[in-house]
């Protein structure tokens, strides 16, 4: 079957800097990819490529069978295309529950076709809640949460808006081991539900948990794509992280 | 809804103060209330923009005076119909000029509104900062056109001639202030309602991080734009019956400074996170300035304006409102709403 | 078409057009570098115009002399300002709508100190290179706008050394562009803004004498520059300092030329308006960055 995403000759320069010099990924229903690679190679600069944050000057985004190249970033997420950012981005004036509330109005009301009701966005924002088990603090504002919790929410904001798939940017970075075997739970729960999981990381042991398929990026280039464990003892890979 | 429920409140105070001011007699409370009531729109339609969609509007002037100007157009266009017009069609329009102040207002509103959507098209897609100081350019490009459109009377202004009486009300001030009255209540009335709706939750979303907003789904431009079109509009409804309060209306005048400033000022001292915060601004800031304007110079009374904004956006950053909340929320438990 | 009369509307737009670019100096550093929007530069050009006609009049001091001696207290006045605002807002990554609020205040308060001081009837210095003109043919050099030219030149000229050639304005480049490595390099990113922005501000001392020397000044002249310096700013491409100097000479050409052939009343709108179309259709300016 075709691919959920297929992704080819992204390019993308700031200025002079060649962040993204034709990236190629394909990724299929239901998979789970690991996407990997040091710091400044492009994975962030690909992911808001890919999201449309950020405007690709060659290659093109095909999402689901449509071309996305040109809409606008709120547009592919009411096609189904949702990610979570590296440092959390809460709405600081909203309360938790309100803060899933806007995907939901701006999302799921305009493909879903049957009008969402106020009680059932309530009940829906509080059943995500649960999952990331944050409901306690459902109507509290986003500084009073720890770290990890604001990852929880950075993650439920993004399923609020019921995506197909969904990219999370280094949802893990700086956490405690423990907190990071929570969000790796999550996520595999996610999957498990259907949805398509891009995971962006830096921590090992949790990408290899992970991932079913693990792409490598260097600079700006794709330098490896495949199963993980072959993946992990490519010379090239090898070099590009001792060698930095 | 309890949004008409509030609406209807509303009319009651309202009533009610003009009924009080009638009781007491005394014509300059209605100047000085008018100005007041003015100033609580204005600062209310500034905060759809500043305060609950975090785009700061410093040409309030403009789309106020656009509001003004649109009213003189047309007084002026009425006062002359014989002379413009060929003597087939000017009957017809004798029939319908002068136009009545509600239609004015209409139409001042569609004209202001559009050019905030004119101007939010343009700038909209760049960073705020960039939205703001276009919104500068804007109040001098505008002020520039009208100072050169002798129509309206150009740099030396345009006479109004007010009615005499009004039926039922009476005095014509009274009268004016009726209606900005009405249009006080509008302007609140649609404030809150958009506090409570998807919109507002969308424009709250924008103001706190766009990024994240165009994220989760919400079109951005789209709401940007209907922001500035709805905040446009309602100031220059505010500026739509002023030629007739003012009698005499020059350029300096409707685009003065004090209508930039107090826009500003009224809502982040007041608070800017809700209806109330624009309304306690304008009230407050409002009755010190008539005040002050009697007592001392007017200079004076903006200099103090301008220190308490200073003063306000440094030590209380969500005004009044937030300082009264802040002490609610220390004696209740987090997490309840007002 | 008066061909005399257009060669002087232009000579005499490029003449202003250099001193827009001192002006729009200080712009360049603290919008175009800092990325802060300090609407609020006018008001210090015009308290540097009226210092200097104070001086000037009093004592009869040149007022380009008494603008040089002012410039360590502008640049101070600078500090201080930048230093409220890191406390203030910078470091509570607070919205941009606290800090433009701000500075709205701090332009409208020195407006109105300077109503209540001086009024607002126009104030004009004297010197002696005020009246007389140089002539060319048809050509008319007011030295009145002349040397306020060559000042500006030299103004900017020093400036765009400063920043290119000195290890702090080098520092003010890196830090507009990365402030994590700039971090790394063991300076003080905080420190480099703070000079930055005092310079800035110290550029107003200047361009402020030069202001009363081509025009009289009353408070609320600087309102009309604020949309001019950031067309001008935004047109030449932020932090471009050779951008800005083009851009100044381009408005000082148009506005002279729109002055003289459809009356002067049309001037304020040129700049705004250019500042308009650029946001509109090219905000990366001409020579983008």
């Amino acid at each position: 079957m075709s691919a959920l995403l297929q992704v080819k000759g992204i390019g993308k320069k700031f200025g002079g800097f060649v962040a993204l010099g034709g990236i190629d990924l394909d990724v299929r229903q239901g998979e789970r990819l690991g996407l990997i690679g040091p710091n400044g190679s492009g994975k962030s600069t690909l992911v808001n490529c890919i999201c449309g944050a950020l405007q690709n000057e060659t290659g093109t985004v095909h999402f689901d069978g449509q071309q996305m190249d040109g809409l606008a970033a709120h547009e592919r997420t009411h096609r189904g295309l949702s990610r979570s950012f590296q440092l959390p981005r809460p709405f600081h004036s909203m309360t938790l529950a309100d803060n899933l509330r806007v995907p939901m109005y701006y999302t799921v009301h305009k493909r879903s076709g049957t009008p969402l009701h106020a009680d059932n966005i309530d009940a829906r924002c509080h059943e995500l809640l649960r999952l990331v088990g944050l409901e306690a603090k459902a109507r509290q504002r986003p500084r009073d949460l720890t770290q990890v919790e604001m990852r929880k929410l950075e993650l439920a904001r993004a399923m609020a808006a019921e995506p197909k798939l969904l990219i999370a940017d280094e949802a893990m970075a700086g956490l405690s081991h423990s907190e990071v075997e929570e969000i790796l739970a999550l996520l595999i729960r996610l999957n498990e539900s259907g949805i398509t999981i891009i995971m962006i990381e830096h921590i090992m042991s949790a990408v290899m948990k992970f991932s079913q398929r693990l792409v490598v990026l260097v600079t700006g280039k794709k330098i490896a794509d495949g199963k993980p464990e072959t993946v992990v003892r490519d010379p090239e890979v090898v070099r590009a992280y001792i060698g930095e | 809804m309890r949004n008409h429920v509030f609406a209807l409140v509303a009319l009651i105070v309202a009533a009610l103060v003009f009924i009080t001011l009638r009781l007491v007699g005394n014509e300059y409370y209605f100047v000085a209330g008018y100005t007041i009531v003015q100033y609580i729109i204005l600062a209310t339609a500034w905060n759809i923009l500043g305060g609950y969609t975090g785009y700061v509007n410093f040409g309030s002037a403009a789309f106020f005076a656009a509001g003004a100007y649109s009213s003189v157009a047309l007084i002026t266009f009425a006062n002359n119909i014989d002379d413009l017009l060929p003597g087939g069609i000017a009957p017809f329009f004798h029939s319908i000029f002068p136009l009545p102040i509600p239609v004015l207002i209409v139409v001042a509103g569609l004209v202001s509104g559009l050019i905030g959507y004119g101007m939010g098209y343009l700038t909209l897609r760049l960073r705020g900062a960039f939205f703001a100081i276009a919104t500068l350019a804007l109040a001098v490009v505008l002020q520039t056109l009208v100072v050169n459109w002798e129509f309206v009377g150009g740099s030396s202004g345009a006479y109004v001639i007010r009615p005499e009486s009004v039926p039922l009300i009476g005095n014509y001030v009274q009268y004016l202030f009726v209606l900005m009255l009405v249009l006080g209540v509008i302007a609140l009335t649609i404030a809150r309602m958009i506090e409570r709706s998807k919109l507002g939750a969308g424009f709250a979303a924008i103001r706190d991080d766009e990024l994240a907003a165009e994220a989760s789904g919400v079109p951005t431009l789209q709401l940007k734009l209907i922001a500035t079109a709805l905040s446009g509009a309602l100031m220059g409804m505010a500026g739509a019956p002023f030629p007739y309060f003012i009698g005499f209306l020059q350029p300096q005048s409707a685009f003065g400074l004090e209508y930039a400033v107090n826009s500003i000022a009224m809502p982040m001292i007041g608070g800017t996170m809700n209806w109330v915060g624009p309304l306690i601004g304008a009230v407050l800031l409002g009755t010190l300035q008539q005040v002050a304007n009697v007592t001392i110079s007017s200079s004076v009374n903006l200099l103090l304006v301008g220190l308490l904004l200073i003063g306000f956006v440094i030590v209380a950053p969500n005004g009044i409102v937030g300082l009264v909340q802040d002490r609610l929320r220390a004696r209740k438990k987090p997490g309840s709403k007002p | 078409m008066d061909f005399s009369l257009l060669a002087n509307a232009i000579i005499a737009g490029l003449l202003i057009g250099g001193f827009y670019a001192a002006v729009t100096a200080g712009i360049s550093i603290s919008f175009g570098m800092l990325d802060i929007v300090n609407i609020a530069h006018p008001a210090f050009i015009i308290l540097g115009s009226y210092i200097a006609y104070i001086f000037n009049i009093k004592l009869g001091i040149d007022p380009i002399i008494v603008s040089i001696v002012m410039l360590p207290f502008f640049y101070l006045l600078g500090d201080a300002i930048y230093r409220i605002y890191y406390q203030s807002f910078e470091k509570r990554g607070a919205e941009s709508l606290r800090g433009l609020a701000f500075f709205f205040g701090v332009l409208f308060v020195t407006e109105v100190v300077l109503i209540l001081c001086f009024g607002v009837d126009y104030r004009y210095v004297e010197a002696p290179y005020i009246g007389p003109a140089l002539s060319f043919g048809f050509v008319d050099l007011p030295l009145r706008i002349l040397v306020p030219f060559v000042a500006s030149l030299v103004l900017f000229g020093g400036l765009h050394l400063l920043i290119s050639r000195t290890f702090t304005g080098r520092a003010i480049m890196a830090v507009s562009q990365d402030q994590a490595a700039l971090q790394l390099m063991a300076v003080n990113p905080i420190r480099i803004k703070r000079i930055a922005f005092g310079a800035s501000i110290a550029t107003a001392a200047v361009a402020g004498a030069l202001l009363i020397i081509i025009q009289p000044v009353e408070p609320s002249v600087g309102r009309e520059y604020i949309g001019r310096v950031f067309a001008i700013c935004v047109l030449g491409g932020l932090g471009s300092l050779p951008g800005t100097l083009i851009a100044a000479l381009l408005v000082g050409v148009v506005e002279s030329v729109t002055a003289t052939f459809y009356g002067p009343s049309w001037a304020p709108a040129v700049s705004f308006g250019f500042l308009l179309l650029t946001l509109a259709f090219r905000p990366s300016g001409l020579l983008g960055r």
